[in-house]
């Protein structure tokens, strides 16, 4: 393989890096706000909503996200007979539904452990509901989730390579066409260490985050 | 002028009650303390006038104002949203457990109520609660955080933080028994200067001999009514309850 050849298929592989980025973000910035109404539902005294979410979350949960994704992707033809939706939508639809369903759990271990009298003391201070979310209670949660949302992120750069399955053309598809047609693992590493870069830097971000809110305990 | 007045109390958990026709009344200045065996529902009483708690029957009534309302087929009628607010910052909480606010500052524990709760300028927010850190001696302490702190120090601040509101009355549930026998003189002084100034306080205490000498009234409570209330001399030297006498002979024994 000559260097032409390795530029070319740098070339291509960051071309799909694009993609797996913008299914990466859109994911985490979709995801997020999902995942917190969805751990506030969990935790409403609404008997029946309760129920429904910890459906949804444990199917999420206990199926295959490669199988979640061709479901999607296929499921409005099979089922509706609509056409079918751009696999990168299906994709992100997907990934959007099976992070939140992880997202949520973890926020809502987080607010649930922080103790009631930290509630109390702010009741009996006479801030309002939403303050008291705001305020007192959601500071703390993000300190406490934090290590395991590093987790889930780390997780989601490797996952998005799934998306293959569906032909979406992020670097995992150009990186596995590339070593088909050329016979080589060599796109198929230099990919690794695009994946590994990435989650180098992410874990390097979550540290520092951490330890800006290492000033109280 | 009863800053506090309860009527006919209670409250039950489930099947357990745990308030069983309770009244008293607090004057303007009084220290009134309430002692008892553990489970005989101080906390819950304190609680249901913090509104931390909803009750079954009953009326409270703070600084004039119906907190909560009975009527006679025994329907609990509690006053609108505003003025449930208004009552509450009527009243400050010092729990057992402090109960700061980890991730504030010190200073940002006792100014962020005031700030966010009764829009208070910023300014006067934190002059007022330099000078509170400082008659709680903590103004070396301003700027360090919660976890940094002793508990003596810690509920010092969580007293700081209540005053900050300017409460009409302050009701303490226990305020030294998380801590280390050593540390608890620090906080009962801290009360006695209250009191000094014509606080009007509640405080729920085991420290017996604090409450006798601090108390111009003390109530004891036991299996959620109140057995006997009078003066400390009369409670603590001369009663003839023998329940009363019972629970202070245990206390003295131990
Ligand atoms: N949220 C609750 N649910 C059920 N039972 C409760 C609840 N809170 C308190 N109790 C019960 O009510 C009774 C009175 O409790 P409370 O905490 O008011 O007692 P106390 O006099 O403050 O005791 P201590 O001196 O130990 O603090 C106890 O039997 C307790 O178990
Ligand atoms: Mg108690």
């Amino acid at each position: 393989m000559t260097g032409e050849d390795l530029l070319k298929i740098s070339k291509l592989l960051l071309e799909g890096l694009g993609t797996t980025l913008s299914l990466f973000s859109l994911t985490l910035i979709l995801s997020i706000p999902l995942a917190i109404i969805i751990a506030i539902g969990k935790l409403s005294k609404i008997k029946i909503l309760r129920a429904v979410l910890n459906f949804y979350i444990s199917v999420m949960r206990g199926t295959p996200l490669m199988l979640q994704l061709i479901f999607i992707y296929f499921g409005p033809y099979f089922l509706f007979e609509i056409k079918t939706p751009k696999a990168f939508n299906a994709a992100l639809v997907a990934f959007v539904l099976n992070y939140a369903a992880y997202f949520a759990e973890i926020f809502r271990g987080g607010i649930e452990s922080i103790p009631i009298g930290q509630h109390e003391a702010a009741a009996s201070l006479g801030y309002t509901k939403n303050q008291t979310f705001f305020r007192i209670i959601l500071p703390q949660v993000i300190k406490r989730i934090l290590p395991a949302s590093s987790n889930e992120v780390i997780t989601l750069i490797k996952d998005t390579a799934l998306a293959t399955t569906i032909s979406v053309t992020e670097m995992f598809y150009y990186a596995n066409g590339q070593a088909n047609s050329r016979q080589s693992l060599i796109p198929i590493v230099i990919a690794g260490v695009f994946y590994y870069l990435m989650n180098l830097v992410l874990t390097m971000i979550f540290s520092r985050l951490e330890k800006k809110l290492d000033y109280y305990k | 002028m009863a800053i506090l007045k309860v009527n006919n109390l209670y409250k039950s958990f489930g099947k357990l009650d745990v308030i069983k026709d309770i009244s008293f009344s607090v004057k303007k200045g009084e220290v009134l303390a309430i002692i008892g065996p553990s489970g005989s529902g101080k906390s819950t009483l304190l609680r249901c006038i913090n509104q931390l708690e909803r009750i079954d029957k009953g009326q409270i009534e703070v600084c004039g104002d119906r907190m909560i309302d009975s009527s006679e087929n025994g329907k609990v009628i509690y006053s609108d949203n505003e003025l449930l607010r208004k009552i509450r910052l009527n009243i400050g909480l010092v729990f057992q457990s402090f109960n700061l606010f980890p991730h504030f500052s010190v200073i940002k524990n006792v100014m962020d109520a005031p700030i966010h709760v009764l829009k208070q300028d910023r300014k006067t927010a934190e002059q007022n609660a330099l000078s509170l850190l400082e008659k709680m001696g903590l103004s070396e302490k301003a700027n360090n955080y919660p976890f940094e702190l002793s508990g003596g120090q810690q509920q010092r601040v969580s007293i700081a933080r209540a005053l900050a509101l300017n409460p009409q009355i302050l009701f303490f549930d226990e305020p030294t028994s998380a801590l280390d026998p050593e540390l608890t003189g620090e906080i009962l002084k801290v009360i006695k200067e209250l009191a000094k100034e014509k606080m009007t306080m509640v405080i729920v205490t085991h420290e017996m001999a604090f409450a006798r000498d601090v108390a111009d009234n003390v109530i004891f409570m036991d299996e959620g009514k109140i057995v006997e209330q009078g003066r400390p001399c009369d409670l603590f030297d001369n009663t003839a309850n023998e329940r009363t006498k019972a629970f202070l002979k245990r206390y003295n024994e131990r």
